[in-house]
């Protein structure tokens, strides 16, 4: 789950990491208000949407930049009315762009050094590890291929957590003079408690400022949060923002699916997500491209093999549906019974192929034959994915060449 | 023959109470396991299908029955404190099935477990069976078959779709197990690998992968100095986007890291039989035994 900038930096100041103050705003006269409120006229104004290079964008009217300077309240109303509503498009949401419906009002802060700070959970250790770099600012991808050495990594133990000695190592490491050092370790701390409190599996802070004064913000703050964490945390699954996601995901989350939009022509409905990636690999293989990665899980009721086929109908790129069950706890008669259930209320624009296996395979099978569906039945996951990509080559004809029944 | 589980097995069952516990634990109790315990706080002095003891504590089980295995059905809230219970009370092998336990609860679990002798399968996994002998967890049983390949795999049913072709060959296998696709889990690839290595029954092995982490690359390496049988792989996730989690909370390709290209070439580089597909697992397995490849 992402959240906006605006949430994640009321996030950070409940633990006593300093940033820029700000609010946010969901019309121009609250922009207004939130610019006066702060009593400065360095302000910018920033669009808030769940993707990076905003500042790069352009709105769908014409108007370029979704993160400006302004010097007024005045102007900042200005600057809200033609961001708010709007389409912003930039590198990383597509050319569709995202609707922005909030813009953040904050006072823009002098830098005199930017730095690179985060915390993640490291895979290889079992435990936290902090990464920072004096290069902040910029893509610590492009950093870390070109000046490995100016990248330091902090490891944690799990159970003692962040020592106060290690913020004061990274602040010095990290170009902090004397005077400014406690501050910097204060605020890493401040960050590794957010961290532990909110069950994240990353907090990025890209840049983390030094101002002319000497104090230390954070300019920017990137959350990724654990899924199965969220449970515990009522008041974070409380940020999502369902405007941000796929439709598609939106409808298969509210049904427990595990659904993930692509771009391709071929539906996918597998149980398993090795089995689910698997599947779109083959695909890929012999020529296709999937639709999405779909994994029904291995408790999921009639309904929900339903409501998941109803989603692959209902994408209008979806040239062919491939259903590709190996049942272990999961029942083929249930997959068989779901997707018989959904092309009652569904129309099946599209060839069909299934492939059973596993537990209840005969009765799956029996239940599919006697149902009348025109069905393309697969023996194994390559014969299936064959089937599947010559399905969506050929489009509605497919269903007469090969289907099983007549 | 096969590794950590057999005919000798004694097995408690974490959560037998309830749905998943129980159905399961009927299941493998069909299949022949040697269930002798179950444990539910609160629920201890029943039985359990008219024959197997309940205990409110993994600690009782193991005093009253020798439990030396665990299998945990438990709530993904309680599962972690599930899988300590268990190392506590000094059970050899704990094989939790529990899936969408928070990655803090099971980066403290991994914590407290060093320097321990059990050993952790999973979590988020099907469990592992010995053919013929031995079923702990989910799997379906009649796919399997007695033989002598391993098998070791982050997917449940990518597992079931490579033994089935196995068997469907007429090659059974010695023991399957899943580590689980979690980011954090117990028993890792290498693990499972070096114990296969050194088990006399079994002469060659299917490892099973999927993006994210570099747990395959750490067992490719470890084959390429040690291992002498022949292997075979395959790596899920070749085509999923970069920064989305495929359904698994280890498998996501970020920053670069864990993509299926990088694991395909580091296997490829340590001797081992690269399947194409996750169709041709078990071909590409025999040609390699026939060194056709």
């Amino acid at each position: 789950m992402n959240i906006h900038e605006y949430q994640a930096k009321e996030l950070l100041q409940k633990f006593g990491v300093a940033t820029p103050r700000g609010k946010a705003a969901s019309t121009p006269d609250e922009a207004e208000q939130a610019a006066r409120e702060l009593g400065t006229n360095n302000l910018v104004v920033k669009a808030q949407i769940h993707a990076g290079g905003r500042g790069k964008g352009t709105f769908a009217n014409g108007f370029k930049g979704g993160v400006h300077l302004c010097k007024s309240p005045a102007e900042a109303r200005d600057l809200a009315a033609k961001m708010l509503g709007q389409t912003l498009v930039t590198h990383q949401t597509g050319p569709a762009g995202r609707v922005v419906n909030k813009v953040l009002i904050a006072e823009s802060a002098e830098i005199a050094r930017e730095i690179y700070f985060a915390i993640l959970l490291d895979r290889a250790t079992a435990g936290p590890i902090v990464v920072a770099s004096t290069e902040g600012g910029v893509e610590i991808e492009t950093v870390a291929a070109k000046t490995p050495e100016k990248i330091l990594r902090e490891k944690i133990q799990p159970l003692a957590g962040f020592q106060a000695h290690q913020g004061r190592k990274l602040a010095k490491q990290l170009g902090f003079e004397t005077s400014q050092m406690k501050a910097a370790a204060k605020l890493f701390d401040g960050l590794y408690r957010t961290f532990m409190a909110c069950d994240c599996s990353m907090l990025e802070i890209n840049p983390l400022i030094v101002t002319p004064g000497g104090e230390v913000l954070a300019l920017d703050a990137k959350f990724n949060f654990d899924d199965n964490a969220l449970y515990r945390h009522p008041e974070l699954a409380a940020l999502r923002d369902i405007a941000e996601e796929d439709p598609r995901e939106v409808e298969a989350s509210k049904h427990g699916l595990n659904y993930i939009g692509l771009d391709g022509n071929i539906a996918c409905l597998v149980n398993g997500a090795g089995l689910a990636m698997a599947t779109m690999d083959i695909i890929k293989f012999y020529g296709g491209s999937p639709a999405n990665f779909l994994d029904v899980g291995g408790g999921a009721t009639e309904e929900q093999v339903t409501e998941a086929f109803k989603i692959l109908v209902s994408d209008a790129k979806v040239k062919a549906i491939l259903v590709n069950i190996f049942g272990g706890i999961m029942k083929c008669d249930i997959i068989a019974q779901g997707i018989i259930n959904a092309v009652k209320t569904v129309k099946l624009p599209v060839p069909l192929v299934v492939r059973l296996e596993g537990t209840n395979v005969d009765a799956g099978k029996k239940l599919i034959a006697e149902s009348g569906l025109r069905v393309i039945t697969a023996d194994d996951l390559g014969d299936a994915a064959q089937k599947a990509v010559h399905a969506a080559n050929r489009g509605r004809t497919a269903i007469k060449e090969m289907s099983s029944t007549k | 023959m096969s590794i950590l589980v057999d005919k000798n097995t004694r097995l408690v069952v974490q959560g037998i109470t309830g749905s998943a516990g129980g159905f399961h634990a009927r299941q493998c109790m069909e299949y022949g396991t040697n269930v002798v315990a179950g444990v539910t706080p609160g629920k201890g002095g029943q039985l359990f299908d008219g024959k197997v003891p309940v205990f409110d504590t993994v600690w009782e089980a193991r005093q009253q029955t020798a439990c030396n295995v665990s299998v945990i059905f438990v709530p993904a809230a309680g599962a972690a404190d599930g899988i300590l219970e268990a190392v506590d009370a000094g059970v050899e092998l704990v094989i939790c099935i529990t899936e969408g336990i928070p990655v803090m609860d099971m980066m403290r679990v991994k914590a407290q477990m060093a320097g321990k002798k059990s050993w952790l399968i999973g979590p988020n996994c099907p469990g592992i069976i010995t053919p013929g002998a031995c079923k702990i967890g989910i799997m379906p049983g009649y796919i399997h078959k007695p033989g002598k390949v391993g098998v070791i795999s982050r997917s449940g049913t990518l597992t079931y779709e490579a033994v089935w072709q196995l068997t469907s060959r007429g090659y059974g296998q010695s023991t399957c197990i899943g580590i689980g696709g979690d980011p954090i889990n117990g028993m890792s690839h290498l693990d499972a690998v070096e114990l296969f290595c050194d088990d006399p029954d079994t002469d060659s092995m299917i490892l099973i992968g999927e993006i994210g982490g570099s747990a395959e690359e750490e067992a490719a390496e470890w084959i390429k100095v040690n291992c002498k049988k022949p292997v075979a792989a395959f790596i899920a996730g070749a085509t999923a986007p970069p920064g989305r989690r495929m359904g698994h909370a280890g498998a996501i390709v970020s920053g670069g890291k864990g993509t299926a290209a990088g694991k395909i070439e580091a296997l490829k580089a340590a001797g081992i039989a690269v399947a194409e597909t996750p169709a041709t697992m078990a071909d590409t397995l025999i040609a390699r035994m026939k060194g056709a490849n």
